[in-house]
């Protein structure tokens, strides 16, 4: 377990690495800078500006800087000559990702200290959704084989991977906010302003857990060990619930990993649809604003939400599993 | 056949035997594959629909339709309707334009494009037909735009699965062939673009190529290009991962030796039974691949930051229809139409893939 951890750790710091020396001279490499494209500004000013956000530094200092925890300023350590008493900037490591380039007042922190528990309620009550739809689903069709029902779930569930949920976003919204008005048009703060986009954003989801439950499923069902409880005369339910079900749903808790960092991208669109002051609707308008910080920082923040999930998963499989030996991969 | 003359060949019963073992056909691969993708009803069909679909797609100017870019504000969302007419859409045409003249009605088409229009103008004259799916705010004609809009989205799929092939492939293949520790470094290299959040890598890269797609286009190098590369450049690892597990195990299999003993020749050994056995995954791999891109592309263009107009694809017709939705009038052509148009391609796709992987998957062979 510790050496797969410290292993992990390992691809972890050069997986980090490598995203922001990527997107930092990526960004960098833009001709026009954030502040260029507006009215002239006086050079005066100009150089100001760029003196604040370090533009006029060389490339390899900006990028040391960013990294952090260093602190190159010039005005000294731990900033005694920051204007307006702001805390100066310490770089990623320390847990800082800079001012934001857009928003002028504002840190890329707070920004995302208040969006990211706006998408993570959305994406928790998604993930839910989506597992109680696919389990359920899953099972149900794994029981029923062969039959219509499980016909028709496995066409659903090869529509909902399918279909795009902006697509089945705007048929929800027409039918449900316009034509039957239950739920608000858009916003964010209570029980019904969550529903439809949870509903969309699970959906994807559910459709794939739904498949893998009943492959898992059926792999499980036909093992000998089910057949043992059923010949002590287990009641059904009792073996699929209790017997069936912990096998059948690995693959499910192998899919976690890939489905958390699935609905991440998915929030980018339907926190757009439903005008929801998340994470993935300032990813977007950062990318168009070129708010590099910003865009920079959500990146950061998300490659290491997945990368630390999927280790949490993998921990998690094992725990299941007892078979899978970690030392192994 | 008693003991004795199981071993007594004489040269008649020789004969006999080879005889009869020529009269056993061996099923290839492929045969046995499409006769599984024909019993497959559901795959079967969704393929029948995407080869009338993509050949419907390539068509799209021999069709009597308006140009996707042509803007009527007088016209604007109309609900569809049918009829038709010598409606003089194509007023600015005279009897015999020139290819700048359609240039100037569509945007830059290809020689292929100029020819079939003239086919077009040919066959149906002036005749065109009513807004039969409705226009848009600009009046539009929603039908040509999604007719239109289908080619971009092919054509986007189609390139950026080519590129990810290519790459995957290569990659793949090489660090199969190589093992060792090479092989571990490539395949530790993939895992680490696997934990990568990639679409925001992607969302970065083509806003960094807009701003600066004028110096590009002095090289010659257009954004859609770029972007078929960029996709395609995030596709790959799947495929890379595939087609080395694939190498690999031919790589160590016995019955590779066995054709060495046998004699069989490098070249015959490679084209004959290697690349049989990857092409077949890669097929399958590049089924699943091609919706996958199909929507990225829809979804890149939905947030704005895919194809430019004046070119349409589906996914700027899905974003164009859900900024039209407001209280007070509901223009559901707009939604719906593309919507379906999208969904039952992707769907298709879908059914094929999951068919081909059934009759194509060794694994599944002989079994139901």
């Amino acid at each position: 377990m510790i050496p797969f951890l410290a292993r992990r750790l390992m691809w972890f710091a050069i997986t980090l690495f490598t995203v922001m020396f990527v997107s930092f001279f990526l960004m960098r490499s833009v001709k026009g800078g954030p502040f260029d494209n507006e009215r002239q500004l006086d050079a005066g000013v100009q150089a100001t500006i760029e003196a604040e956000y370090h533009l006029d530094w060389p490339m390899w200092k900006q990028f040391a800087q960013y990294v952090g925890p260093l602190n190159l300023d010039d005005d000294g350590w731990f900033g005694e000559g920051e204007t307006e008493g702001s805390a100066p900037f310490t770089g990623v490591l320390s847990g800082d990702f800079g001012p934001s380039f857009r928003y002028r007042d504002f840190s890329v922190n707070d920004i995302i200290g208040q969006a990211l528990p706006i998408s993570m309620l959305l994406g928790i009550v998604s993930m839910m959704w989506a597992l109680a739809l696919g389990i359920s689903t899953g099972i149900a069709s794994a029981i029923r084989r062969g039959t219509g029902l499980d016909l028709s779930m496995r066409l659903a569930a090869t529509a909902g991977i399918a279909l795009p949920n902006f697509v089945i976003a705007s048929f929800l919204i027409i039918l449900f906010v316009f034509l039957v008005p239950l739920f608000p048009v858009a916003g964010w703060g209570r029980l019904e302003h969550m529903i439809l986009p949870g509903f969309c954003l699970g959906l994807v989801f559910a459709a794939y857990i739904s498949r893998l439950t009943r492959t898992g499923m059926l792999e499980a069902l036909s093992q000998d060990y089910i057949r043992t409880a059923h010949a002590k005369g287990l009641a059904p339910r009792t073996v699929i619930m209790r017997h069936a079900l912990k096998g059948g749903l690995l693959p499910v808790v192998s899919y976690l990993g890939p489905a958390t960092a699935g609905i991440l991208t998915g929030s980018l669109v339907i926190e757009r649809i439903f005008f929801i002051p998340g994470l993935g609707s300032h990813f977007v308008n950062s990318a168009s604003n070129r708010d590099y910080t910003l865009a920079m920082g959500v990146t950061i923040l998300y490659t290491v939400l997945v990368y630390g999930l999927n280790t949490v998963v993998d921990l998690a499989y094992t725990l299941l599993d007892p078979r899978i030996d970690l030392s192994e991969s | 056949m008693d003991g004795k003359r199981r071993f007594d060949f004489g040269a008649g019963e020789l004969e006999r035997l080879a005889e009869e073992a020529r009269e056993f056909k061996g099923e290839s691969l492929w045969q046995d594959a499409w006769r599984r993708l024909r019993r497959n009803r559901f795959s079967w069909w969704a393929g029948v629909f995407l080869a009338i679909f993509m050949l419907g797609s390539f068509l799209a100017p021999v069709f009597p339709l308006r140009s996707p870019t042509e803007i009527r504000t007088e016209r604007a969302n109309l609900a569809p309707s049918f009829g038709g007419g010598d409606l003089n859409y194509l007023s600015e045409f005279k009897e015999d334009p020139t290819n700048d003249e359609l240039d100037r009605a569509y945007w830059d088409l290809s020689f292929i494009d100029h020819g079939l229009l003239r086919m077009r103008m040919a066959i149906f004259k002036r005749w065109q037909p009513d807004t039969i799916l409705g226009t848009d705010n600009l009046g539009r004609d929603i039908l040509s735009r999604i007719v239109w809009g289908s080619r971009t989205s092919i054509l986007v799929a189609l390139a950026a699965t080519l590129f990810s092939l290519l790459i995957g492939v290569t990659y793949g293949a090489f660090s199969g062939l190589m093992g060792g520790r090479i092989d571990n470094l490539m395949m530790r290299i993939v895992d680490i673009l696997y934990s990568i959040p990639f679409i925001f890598v992607v969302i970065f890269l083509i806003t960094f190529i807009g701003d600066r797609s004028t110096e590009l286009e002095d090289k010659g190098i257009d954004r859609e290009f770029v972007f078929y590369v960029v996709i395609g450049a995030v596709y790959w690892l799947t495929m890379a991962r595939v087609v080395r597990g694939q190498v690999l195990s031919l790589k160590n299999s016995e019955f590779i030796e066995a054709l060495r003993v046998m004699g069989a020749s490098t070249p015959r050994i490679l084209f004959a039974h290697v690349v049989p056995n990857i092409l077949s995954i890669v097929i399958v791999y590049l089924t699943l691949t091609i919706p996958a891109i199909m929507l990225f592309e829809a979804f890149l263009s939905f947030l704005g930051l895919g194809i430019e107009a004046p070119k349409v694809s589906w996914g700027t017709l899905a974003n164009d229809g859900t900024t039209a939705i407001n209280p007070l009038r509901i223009y559901w052509w707009l939604v719906v139409f593309p919507a379906a148009a999208m969904g039952s391609t992707l769907l298709a796709l879908n059914i094929l893939g999951d068919g081909l992987r059934d009759a194509l998957d060794p694994k599944m062979r002989g079994k139901d």
